[in-house]
């Protein structure tokens, strides 16, 4: 993992692309065209540009109505104000009527670490995940980025982009390919499994390396869709490693953790450990340090896969 | 062939008797049922007015790309809106008494899936939003149809229809039309004392809106105030239409316990006889 970029520009870029490629892609921005990267979007065809002030709530409403007349709106906020402060908007007038509009969560997780818990998007998927016919997509580098973009403007129905900001390392080649809902294993393991989505794949796929080192043979999953789920990737790893760590830039409840254990829970029976945030408020510092300071660091996957290989040696001790 | 022109006087004596048709389907369709009686009745005119004589919509053809737009904010009226679509042809008026019930395509509160119901509302404050997206996108497709949103005055709390009035006036959209059913009561009681929206014409004066001013249940005021809304070069227009909860009804009429109940077998045979008889 040598090359790295910021994957935010990216997808400002790529919205320019499908808007060329799609007359009827409209991008909406609820005042900060800047963050979101939709300023270049604006540059591009002013007219498919609609700046809704601060006003998210009014900004789904819209959205919904234009998806009714055939466009296909990308509306764009940071993530905590695109999902937590609207859900009622998405759940009635956009899920329910399972209209095709593409929400872009900005800066979610921590990633806008500094600015403080008000903008922190801990719970996005858990809101997300329960409403029925939303797909989840997160990307993890530039690459996926690009091609989820791309992806999801092709599908036909809502979607929640859940997006990151700032220099991610890149995990994916250009020639990768992506499909909604299929999950990628990104390294072959038989010890244990670890299963990230977005940003924190690439901390998985680190944290692998590291485990290799003392002989832990790590496999590496990365879940870009949370929903639809690929539960048979997840049972199919899980059955070959007999065990599963998760990662995730999100509180434990109701996210990635939640959502794999279910599958487990009902289908294979292997320990798990989840990494994520633990059910707490957060407090303002730069995302790097947060990481470090509330358990998402290389060092916290690493030792979760032990404590996970523990419980599982203690099983096959007992059988 | 010679075309006999119908007379302003018919016209209105055709919409008065659809309107009494209406209620008495509202409460047929109630039968062993809670209905939003109040607000479905103090709205019947208004969408009498715009189903019957305004709106260009073809029933044949629900789906119809240059068809005007109408979306029901205040979703808990949607019997009257149901009566109406069964009234115009969108599906069979024998249909409305399966409102409320297990496979129907009539639900408690407007859906995509019945024929001629646009968006999906019954959490407030969200439809004028939703029709502001349509009229967007209508100028955008170079399309010419209008854009009808039917807001509540006690669904006025909502701090989103506020946003949406906003935005509105900003992109200028003189394609969208609201009509606001102003009959002093929300769901708790008369708004007066409480949470009122009074002066409601200042307020969207102010938010740079056409605002206008009718009898909802008078069919001549309302056709005149739209056709006026409909000249609108650069506001939105709204019409705020004075209207009586309940409205039809004595006993309903004005009664907050009649914002959602059901009809005693008695009640029902007394709301009938006083709607008098239709020829269908």
């Amino acid at each position: 993992m040598n090359k790295a970029g910021d994957v935010s520009l990216v997808f400002g870029k790529v919205l320019v692309e499908i808007g060329r490629e799609d007359k009827n892609v409209v991008v909406l921005d609820a005042d900060v065209p800047h963050s979101t990267r939709t300023y270049m979007f604006k540059e591009e065809f002013p007219e498919r540009f609609y700046d809704v002030g601060v006003a998210e709530q009014n900004m789904m409403g819209v959205a919904a109505g234009l998806a009714l007349t055939g466009k296909i709106p990308f509306v764009n906020t940071f993530s905590v104000f695109a999902v937590a402060r609207v859900f009622d908007q998405i759940r009635q007038s956009i899920a329910y009527p399972h209209l095709n509009v593409k929400i872009c969560g900005a800066g979610a997780g921590i990633s806008l670490g500094d600015a403080g818990p008000s903008h922190h998007s801990l719970e996005d998927i858990a809101l997300m995940r329960s409403l029925p016919g939303m797909t989840i997509v997160i990307p993890a580098d530039r690459a996926e980025t690009k091609k989820a973009v791309k992806a999801i403007a092709r599908y036909k129905g809502p979607v929640f982009l859940r997006l990151s900001r700032g220099i991610k390392p890149d995990i994916h080649d250009e020639n990768y390919e992506f499909r909604i809902g299929k999950a990628v294993t990104l390294r072959e393991g038989e010890d244990v499994t670890i299963i990230g989505t977005g940003t924190m794949v690439a901390k998985a796929l680190e944290a692998a390396e590291k485990l290799s080192l003392e002989g832990i043979d790590a496999e590496v999953v990365n879940l870009h869709t949370i929903k639809p789920l690929d539960k048979g990737a997840i049972i199919k790893s899980a059955k070959k490693t007999g065990c599963v760590v998760t990662v995730e830039e999100h509180s434990i409840i109701g996210g990635l953790g939640s959502t794999v254990a279910e599958v487990l829970v009902e289908n294979v029976n292997v320990p798990m450990q989840r990494v994520g945030i633990r059910d707490i408020f957060l407090e303002s510092a730069y995302t790097e340090y947060l990481m470090e300071y509330y358990g998402l660091s290389v060092e916290d996957i690493v030792k979760s896969v032990k404590r996970c290989l523990k419980k599982k040696s203690l099983i096959e001790n007992k059988s | 062939m010679k075309v006999r022109v119908p007379s302003d006087d018919n016209i209105y004596k055709m919409l008065n008797h659809k309107a009494t048709l209406i209620r008495r389907d509202l409460v047929r369709m109630s039968k062993g049922k809670n209905l939003h009686f109040g607000g479905s009745l103090s709205i019947v005119e208004i969408l009498v007015v715009l189903y019957f004589h305004i709106m260009c919509h073809d029933p044949k053809n629900p789906n119809w790309a240059e068809r005007d737009r109408f979306i029901l904010s205040k979703g808990h009226a949607v019997p009257a809106l149901y009566a109406v679509l069964a009234e115009a042809g969108y599906f069979p008026v024998s249909q409305l008494s399966s409102f409320r019930e297990l496979h129907s395509t009539l639900q408690g509160h407007p859906h995509l899936k019945t024929p001629g119901v646009e968006a999906s509302t019954g959490s407030l404050g969200q439809g004028l939003s939703v029709g502001s997206g349509m009229a967007l996108g209508a100028k955008l497709n170079g399309k010419e149809y209008y854009v009808y949103v039917l807001i509540g005055d006690g669904e006025a709390n909502e701090g989103p229809i506020w946003e949406a009035s906003l935005f509105c006036s900003s992109y200028k959209l003189n394609n969208l039309i609201v009509i606001m059913d102003r009959n002093h009561f929300s769901a708790a009681g008369p708004m007066k004392g409480r949470v009122d929206i009074n002066p409601a014409v200042d307020k969207w004066r102010a938010f740079n809106w056409n605002v206008l001013q009718v009898n909802g249940h008078n069919v001549r005021e309302l056709i005149l105030a739209i056709k006026k809304a409909k000249k609108s070069k650069e506001q939105p227009s709204i019409v705020i239409a004075q209207t009586v909860k309940g409205k039809g009804i004595s006993f309903i009429e004005n009664r907050t316990e009649w914002h959602n109940n059901k009809l005693s077998e008695e009640q029902y045979k007394l709301a009938l006889s006083e709607l008098g008889s239709v020829k269908g």
